[in-house]
């Protein structure tokens, strides 16, 4: 091997800075998952009737599922009967109504990994709702957005104060059937956000929330429902952070997302779970369903990722575009390390009459980490003059490591154009000297070069976000040099 | 400023400098003349610190320091530029985020205060009209889809916004028309100071009519085979490199 991959090798080897585990007491069921489970969630969040026998049907036919297999990810079998289904923060009928009432330790918590909570309230003028484990303990901005009529709050409370909205949304892009992990999700899912949008109303702030999975063998269920009604516009930032564990972390997400006529949704992510030590040990496996529905004409759903963390990613953020003139967007970065598997993409389904997508991955490996990309761009018969552009970019950092990609096209219109472009490229040696020749440290340099890479995709985040996300990919591949 | 003695380089094992010797003054301006694949890209990027070239002999001493022993960008910092026979294209990195970076990195090396965005700013336009660069450049990425022409001057840019102590221009003549010779000559020579050296590494006789050196050195077999003035060049001119070669024999 030569010593400039052996160099970037070990600019690459970076430790998890935010391995910590908060010692808080946590009222946590024990492992198993049958139907007392399931009732026993369900009452714990005093939810309607209506809930609990969607959670029911959704259990059943998870029972009749197989776990799937995916040809470039692989991981041991997960014994679904040893996850614990339920954890909560101890004081968890007594739950505080301002930061105030905050346990001073899980906002310490928040300190720790640059999350402050009070800050972000007077800085940023975002709305946070921050999930730890499995129980919302912080919501602020609520009446500035109850002024415009968006609500903004946990899925549970949703389900008991609006249930009307929920019945009719919950599930309706995303059904239980659609894949295991989806079933699996609408069965035990317990924490999540709601959020509405109501006719032609701007969300006056940027929405967001940042998970974190803390208790030993306790797997997340995230559920996520953003509705925006006709004409109205919302911005959603989630991020996400976990500390170091020995076991892998089962993490099944959906987010759910809908877009009526003229309406437009930006949903971002940043994610930087614990993607386990170099031997591949510890880590979350990430199994999410993340679906758009533009449901009337000219309605808009932008998804844009980056993806630092997890042993195991496999995630399609998608878009049906059911609406005549209806836009999709995808862009996203992911970035394999060590023994990271990532396996993402996006689908894209033309439905509507004149529909346009847009598609920007970014693939970046480094160590041993196996990057896929994944995409499906379905032209129905009736998508009349429907458009997609797919631009499918990988970077590669050394020799170990590996990207793949896969275009699938389905194409049943004959008027359709769809151009798709892909390249592969190593950070050369040539660019690296010729950054550092300027002055540049390795750790700049590596930085600079992979931050230009996805230079498309950071564009697409809000301002703060874009900020979060190139430090994000700094640390990821920053090293022992120096 | 540059003493180089007794420098053996190889490349993959095989011998591409046996035993070359070089000493630059201040203020100097030096040409290293020779013909394809006798080295000259491998002496610039031994004294710039490239990978993959192994020394083993001599040493390169600058301005009193053992740079062999000095990462790449140390280097730089403490003045040294390299001028890219082929400069590298770094999709998504603006020209101007590069440069700001490595500014700044020089700056902190010596202790000095980094430049803010004014600062900075006023001291790019002011560079630019040297080489008579447009201002999009500083946006684009850089070096990507620049011309030839445009990468070198590119390329002499960023040694008027670093100021050297010591330049190696590697080439910077080739692939430039006559009139954008004329212009980055132009540059290099009012970047030309006393306390500046410059290595001209060049393949034609052509830049040193307006680059005009102190002292000329023709490379062949890894060593310097003849040095003298600028008159040197003209002989090489006329009677090529063959004829050096009949006299080193
Ligand atoms: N990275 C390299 N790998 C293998 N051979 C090299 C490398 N760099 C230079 N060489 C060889 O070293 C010799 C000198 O090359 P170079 O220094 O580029 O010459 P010049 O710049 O004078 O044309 C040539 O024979 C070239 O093929
Ligand atoms: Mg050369």
């Amino acid at each position: 091997m030569n010593t400039a991959i052996k160099e970037l090798g070990e600019l690459v080897g970076r430790e998890y800075k935010e391995g910590f585990v908060t010692d808080i007491e946590a009222e946590t069921l024990p492992p198993g998952l049958d139907e007392s489970v399931i009732r026993f969630l369900s009452g714990k969040k005093s939810e309607p009737d209506f809930v609990l026998q969607w959670r029911l049907e959704a259990f059943h036919r998870w029972q009749a599922m197989e776990c799937p297999e995916w040809a470039h990810v692989h991981y041991d079998p997960i014994d679904f009967q040893a996850i614990s289904y339920y954890s909560a923060p101890k004081r968890d009928e007594d739950r505080p109504r301002s930061l105030d009432e905050v346990d001073p330790k899980l906002l310490e918590t928040y300190n720790k990994l640059g999350i402050p909570l009070e800050e972000q309230k007077a800085l940023a003028g975002v709305a946070v709702d921050a999930v730890f484990d499995s129980v919302s303990v912080a919501t602020t901005f609520k009446d500035k957005l109850a002024e415009v009529g968006v609500i903004f709050c946990p899925l549970s409370e949703a389900m008991v104060n609006h249930p009307e909205l929920v019945q009719e949304y919950l599930g309706s892009v995303v059904p239980p059937s659609d894949n295991f992990y989806a079933a699996l999700n609408s069965a035990v899912f317990t924490e999540g956000s709601f959020v509405y949008v109501p006719k032609g109303v701007r969300c006056p702030m940027e929405l967001s929330t940042y998970f974190r999975i803390n208790a030993l063998n306790t797997g997340q269920f995230e559920r996520t429902l953003i509705i925006a009604d006709e004409g109205s516009y919302v911005s959603y930032l989630e991020g996400c952070t976990a500390p170091m564990r020995d076991e892998n972390q089962l993490h099944a997400a959906v987010v759910e997302l809908v877009a009526m006529k003229d309406a437009e949704i930006k949903y971002s992510t940043v994610q930087n779970w614990y993607p386990g030590d170099e031997e591949g040990r510890g880590g979350i496996y990430n199994f999410v369903t993340k679906r758009g529905a533009c449901r009337g004409d000219n309605a808009k759903i932008s998804w844009t990722q980056v993806e630092t963390g997890s042993a195991i990613t496999w995630k399609y953020p998608s878009v049906l575009l059911e609406g005549n003139h209806s836009t999709g967007e995808f862009y996203s970065v992911a970035l394999t390390n060590n023994c990271q598997q990532a396996d993402t993409g996006t689908k894209m389904v033309h439905i509507g009459e004149h529909t346009s997508s847009t598609i920007i991955s970014k693939g970046i490996s480094a160590g041993r980490g196996q990057n896929a990309y994944r995409g499906l761009v379905k032209v129905l018969k009736g998508a009349k003059e429907a458009r997609n552009y797919s631009q499918c970019d990988s970077l590669l950092m050394g020799d170990r490591c590996g990207a793949h990609t896969f275009p699938y096209l389905e194409v049943k219109n004959p008027t359709a154009t769809i151009e798709h472009e892909a390249t592969t490229s190593k950070i050369g040696e040539d660019q690296m000297f010729y950054c550092r020749q300027r002055g540049l440290s390795e750790e700049d340099a590596v930085s600079m070069i992979v931050n230009g890479f996805c230079k498309e995709v950071f564009r697409e985040l809000p301002m703060e976000f874009a900020v979060e996300a190139q430090k994000l990919l700094g640390i990821s591949l920053e090293g022992a040099v120096g | 400023m540059l003493d180089i003695k007794n420098l053996k380089v190889t490349v993959d094992g095989k011998a591409i400098l046996n035993g070359l010797n070089l000493n630059v003054g201040p203020g100097e301006v030096h040409a290293i003349m020779g013909p394809n694949g006798s080295g000259k890209s491998t002496l610039a990027n031994v004294i710039a610190g490239r990978d993959g070239y192994e020394v083993t002999n001599g040493s390169v001493t600058f301005m009193g320091n053992d740079l062999l022993s000095m990462a790449p960008e140390d280097r730089a910092r403490e003045g040294v530029f390299l001028a890219f026979q082929y400069p590298v294209e770094i999709p998504g990195v603006a020209n101007i985020a590069l440069l700001k970076e490595g500014l700044n990195a020089a700056r902190r090396h010596r202790g000095e205060t980094e430049l803010d965005a004014l600062d900075f700013l006023k001291l790019v336009r002011e560079k630019l009209k040297l080489v008579e660069m447009k201002e999009e450049f500083l946006y684009r990425s850089v070096n990507e889809g620049f011309s030839g022409g445009e990468k070198k001057r590119n390329e002499i840019f960023q040694m008027a916004m670093l100021e050297p102590s010591l330049a190696v221009l590697d080439e910077t003549d080739s692939g430039l028309d006559i009139d954008a010779l004329k212009t980055v000559a132009g540059g290099v020579n009012a970047l030309r100071s006393e306390d500046r050296s410059i290595i001209l590494v060049t393949h034609y006789q052509r830049l040193l009519d307006y680059i005009v050196p102190d002292r000329v050195h023709v490379l062949a077999g890894g060593r310097i085979l003849r040095s003298g003035d600028k008159q040197l060049a003209l002989d090489l001119e006329e009677r090529g490199y063959g004829w050096i070669d009949t006299v080193a024999a």
